[in-house]
C-alpha cells in the first residue's frame, strides 16, 4: 500500500493504492455493489474477474487515465464521451470561476442576456 | 477591446465574459486593470472552460442566447491583423457578426448548424487534458523534472492543443512569444495544419484587407 495522490479532474485526493495498482474507486464517487460500479442510480456492468484498480475502473467510466508510478500521482479526466454529448445537448456547459479579486461568477446567471463568452491569456 | 464591445453592447442585452487560460490571477490581472474590465474576468488556472467547451487555443469565442443555448460554436476572434496573413481574419469581420446579432439584425451563423460547426473532444484530447492536469499540480508541488515530462507528453498526446503547449510554457519557464513558440507554430504548419482558421463567416476576404 502507497499512499497516492488521485486528481479527479478539479479535485485532489489522497488515496491507499496496492502495488497492483487496486484502490477503494468509492474515493471518487463509484461504489462497488452486485450490479456494477454505481454512483446514485447509474450502474456500470463489470465484467467477472475485473480488478477494482485504477486503468480497470477508468476504462470502464471510459475516463482518460494518466499516472506517474514513480511519483505516486495519477490524473483521471473527463470522458470525452461526456464532453461530446454535453456539447451535443446544445446548451452551454454551467461553471464558476473566480474574478481576481476572489469573487466567483458563475455562467448560469446570466441566463435571460445573451453571452459573448471569450477565452484569453496573457501568453 | 472587450471592455469596449461591453460597453457598447450591454445595453442591447448582451454580457462580455472573458476567461484567462493563465498560470495564476497575478498573471492576467495587469491586462484586466489596463482594460478597466467592468465585465466578468474569471481566472481559470485549471483550464475548466477550455475541458468544458474543448477549446485548443486563445481567442476562442462562442455564444449564447438568452435560454443558455450555444448559438455560435466557438470560433477564433484575433484582436489584431498584424498577423492575418496567418490567422486569416481581419479584426473587424467578427465585430460586424456579433453586432448584427446582438441588435437582432442577423443570425448568430450563417454556413452550418451549431451541430455540424461544433467541433468534439477526441479521446485522445481528453487524454491530454488529463496529462496537462498531472503535470500542472506536479509543477505547482515543486516536482519539476517530472512535470517537464508530463507537460511534454500533454502537448505529444493533442498537438494542436496550444491552451496546452503554449499555455504550459510560462509554468516551465518558456518565453510564449518567443523562439519556441514560432518554432511551434512553423512545425504544425510544416504538417500541412492551418493556424486557427476562423468559421466560414468570419473568414476575411480579399475585399475586407483592401478596405482597411
Amino acid at each position: 500500500m502507497t499512499l497516492w495522490t488521485l486528481i479527479d479532474e478539479q479535485r485532489t485526493l489522497e488515496t491507499e493504492v496496492t502495488d497492483d495498482l487496486r484502490f477503494d474507486p468509492a474515493v471518487i464517487g463509484w461504489e462497488r455493489k452486485p450490479q456494477g460500479l454505481c454512483k446514485g442510480d447509474v450502474c456500470v456492468p463489470v465484467p467477472p474477474e475485473t480488478h477494482m484498480d485504477l486503468p480497470s475502473v477508468a476504462r470502464l467510466l471510459g475516463r482518460p487515465l494518466v499516472m506517474d508510478t514513480d511519483e505516486y500521482v495519477a490524473s483521471l479526466g473527463a470522458s470525452a464521451a461526456d464532453r461530446a454529448s454535453a456539447l451535443s445537448s446544445g446548451m452551454a456547459p454551467d461553471f464558476e470561476l473566480p474574478d481576481v479579486t476572489g469573487t466567483m461568477h458563475r455562467l448560469s446567471d446570466h441566463r435571460g442576456r445573451k453571452v459573448a463568452l471569450y477565452s484569453w491569456a496573457s501568453w | 477591446m472587450w471592455q469596449a464591445l461591453n460597453t457598447e453592447l450591454a445595453p442591447l442585452g448582451l454580457d462580455v465574459i472573458t476567461v484567462a487560460f493563465d498560470k495564476s490571477a497575478e498573471d492576467a490581472r495587469p491586462w484586466i486593470e489596463l482594460a478597466k474590465a467592468t465585465h466578468p474576468s474569471l481566472v481559470d488556472t485549471e483550464h475548466v472552460v477550455a475541458d468544458l467547451y474543448n477549446m485548443v487555443n486563445v481567442p476562442t469565442v462562442l455564444w449564447i442566447d438568452e435560454a443558455g443555448v450555444i448559438v455560435r460554436p466557438n470560433d477564433v476572434h484575433y484582436v489584431s491583423s498584424e498577423y492575418a496573413h496567418v490567422t486569416k481574419m481581419h479584426p473587424r469581420k467578427p465585430l460586424e457578426t456579433l453586432r448584427a446579432w446582438v441588435r437582432g439584425e442577423a443570425p448568430a451563423l450563417t454556413g452550418g448548424t451549431v451541430a455540424e460547426l461544433q467541433t468534439l473532444p477526441s479521446a485522445a484530447d481528453q487524454e491530454g487534458r488529463a496529462a496537462f492536469a498531472l503535470a500542472w499540480w506536479l509543477s505547482k508541488q515543486g516536482r519539476t523534472e517530472a512535470a517537464e515530462r508530463w507537460f511534454v507528453r500533454a502537448g505529444d498526446l493533442a498537438p494542436h492543443d496550444f491552451t496546452i503547449r503554449r499555455g504550459s510554457m510560462p509554468i516551465r519557464g518558456i518565453d510564449a512569444a518567443g523562439p519556441q513558440f514560432f518554432d511551434m507554430v512553423a512545425s504544425w504548419r510544416a504538417l500541412g495544419h492551418e493556424y486557427y482558421l476562423p468559421l466560414a463567416d468570419t473568414a476575411t476576404t480579399e475585399e475586407d484587407f483592401a478596405t482597411g
